[in-house]
């Protein structure tokens, strides 16, 4: 993506050097650490407002946030920030207020620690958490092998010419890169668990967040200001600077149902459980539409300017646009080395808390739910959570190097069929009439109409470019819509829930 | 004042919707996009709406209900699961 075709090797070094303080990190959380199974899976539900917020905001950014945001900006214009980034400030605090400060509050009621665990008590069935399970985990899987293929990506366009003995292009190629990235995460991960990884989240967010505003700025200066480069747009891509003809009404409208995707994540659900009171999510709740803000309309601002620029997309990935830009405009190795590491930064800190998710997951919603709770004591569950972790950072690590077809295409495929099973949670949390058989209905509605739809938009050959819309709406508006109504419609028709279960579950207070 | 604040939310849940801005492409500032704009400002009206929020409507007695536990942090819990009582739960890790 940062074509830069020189030798220079300050980006690596400046790389290196990055990855290296992440190891350093670890060290410290590891000197933190408190060997006990729930700090290893939830912090002992320590964690503070600034950690939080920092931990939840990088883990919710993915790499889309800078490159992603840039090259749809570069595809649609401005509106792009209207239909991702000021959606999410109003949905995702929303869903922080509404479920994640109550699902706090059951998981420490319970102990829980998994969504697994709460969904299977609310529901009185074990058979939902195992049909819930493989679903999760298959959402969760391309969103990480997006992670790790970004981040070939990002590595091989900075470093081509580098190494024209060693590796084909001279470029490090993606499956070092892969390597490197997953032993990085994995030793922080490794060493202190959750709170590792939001250790870790909370410097990479700030390393990122700086970094998008630093590039920002610069590239405006090389553009002649910011008027200048905005009066160029004007001259040479004045539809970018709107929405008319470009986004419609219904796909900016239906859009805002995937940010709900937030209130179904595991692993946003896992930091949650972290969160010393619930008086914690404040700062998140308040200053995240912000932080939206700060990344996002920087990043819109250089993709549009690209535009106006003259900047071509390499090989016509809108993607790269961000790293072609720094290439022409600044072709500085420094900066480039400094702009990969804040794209590995925003990568790396979603990967972490979904491998910790995921290793999680398989140790308590698998094995510890088959062999009962006190099978094993704290050390061999904190042992069992590591092998997990490397077992899902190795899977993880041998997918991405025989990458399926479309994986770019498949994030938001991902995020509709978590925002579609949000219908689900909020139902747990506030519908004393919501039923185990409603539920269940309810899920595998979601699953059937997410398959035929996904099938219709990326699988099947189609003759339209661009997004795939049905009837002018984004498909998450079906599969939400189907998941919500069944949810209703069979538990309405079946016998509801004990009183004592519900109580255990609804809070009643304001 | 409960009431209000949520109000303000639906508020700006329907304004979010700038269809006036649609096919606006004059520059607010000299440099900044109108319809960016609005949604630039429109993020920070989120951001103190829901200071508002966590004012006025925040769920009183939420973190003495999470203290209740029936299991106290033990997650093994009273329900009954379909596979019997035994791997109800299942989290005993705090």
């Amino acid at each position: 993506m940062l074509a830069l075709a020189a030798t220079d090797p300050t980006p690596l070094y400046v790389i290196g050097g990055y990855l290296l303080l992440l190891v350093g990190l670890g060290f410290v959380t590891k000197a933190l650490f408190r060997g006990t199974s729930s700090d290893y899976f939830v912090a002992t539900r320590s964690i503070g407002p600034f950690l939080l917020l920092m931990s939840v905001f990088g883990t919710t950014m993915t790499a889309f946030a800078l490159v992603g945001s840039t090259g749809k900006a570069y595809d649609l214009g401005i509106g792009v920030y209207g239909l991702m980034a000021s959606s999410s400030a109003v949905v995702h605090s929303l869903v922080f207020f509404l479920v994640g400060m109550r699902l706090w509050a059951i998981g420490k009621r319970h102990g829980y620690v998994t969504q697994i665990q709460f969904f299977r008590d609310r529901f009185e069935s074990s058979f939902l958490g195992s049909l819930l399970f493989p679903i999760l985990v298959a959402l969760v899987i391309p969103y990480l092998l997006i992670g790790l293929l970004g981040a070939g990506a990002v590595m091989s366009g900075v470093t081509r010419g580098m190494f024209p003995d060693t590796f084909a292009g001279g470029a490090v190629p993606s499956w070092l890169t892969g390597m490197v990235i997953c032993g990085v995460v994995l030793f922080y991960i490794f060493s202190a668990g959750l709170r590792g990884a939001a250790w870790a989240n909370a410097f990479q967010t700030v390393v990122f967040m700086i970094t998008g505003v630093v590039a920002f700025l610069l590239i405006s200066n090389e553009l002649g200001g910011l008027a200048a480069a905005s009066h160029r747009v004007l001259a040479n891509a004045p539809s970018h600077l709107a929405r008319e003809g470009l986004i419609g009404h219904g796909q900016f409208l239906t859009y805002g149902l995937v940010p709900l995707s937030v209130g179904m994540f595991p692993h946003l659900f896992q930091h949650w459980l972290t969160a010393r009171s619930a008086r914690t999510f404040r700062l998140s709740i308040i200053a995240h539409p912000v932080f939206i803000m700060i990344v996002w309309v920087p990043c819109i601002l250089i993709g549009i300017w690209a535009l106006g620029a003259g900047i071509e997309a390499p090989g016509g990935n809108s993607n790269a646009v961000l790293g072609k830009a720094v290439a022409v405009l600044l072709a500085n190795p420094l900066l480039s080395g400094l702009l990969t590491a804040g794209i590995l930064a925003a990568i790396m800190s979603s990967l972490d808390s979904q491998f910790v998710c995921l290793g999680t997951m398989f140790t308590h919603d698998v094995v510890l739910h088959r062999t009962g709770p006190d099978r094993f004591d704290d050390a061999a569950k904190v042992a069992l959570g590591r092998g997990f972790i490397v077992f899902i950072v190795v899977l993880t690590y041998l997918l991405s190097l025989f990458p399926p077809p479309h994986i770019f295409d498949l994030a938001v495929w991902c995020f509709s069929g978590f925002a579609s099973l949000f219908p689900l949670v909020f139902a747990a949390l506030y519908w004393r009439r919501a039923t185990r058989a409603g539920a269940i209905a309810s899920v595998c509605v979601m699953a059937a109409t997410w398959s035929v739809l996904f099938y219709d938009g990326l699988i099947r050959p189609r003759a339209v470019e661009g997004d795939y819309l049905v009837l002018g709406l984004m498909p998450v508006t079906f599969i939400f819509l189907a998941s919500a109504a069944t949810l209703v419609v069979v538990s309405l028709l079946t016998a509801p829930p004990s009183r004592a279960t519900v109580d255990r579950f609804v809070f009643r207070g304001g | 004042m409960r009431r209000f604040v949520w109000f303000l939310v639906v508020v700006l849940a329907i304004a979010h919707w700038d269809y006036w801005n649609w096919n606006d492409r004059g520059l607010v500032a000299g440099f900044l996009p109108v319809g960016l704009a609005y949604h630039a400002a429109f993020s920070v009206a989120a951001g103190a709406t829901w200071a508002l929020v966590a004012r006025f409507a925040w769920p009183a007695g939420i973190e003495r209900w999470a203290s209740e536990g029936d299991g106290a942090g033990d997650g093994r819990g009273a329900a009954e699961s379909d596979e019997g009582p035994a791997n109800a739960g299942g989290g005993a890790e705090t």
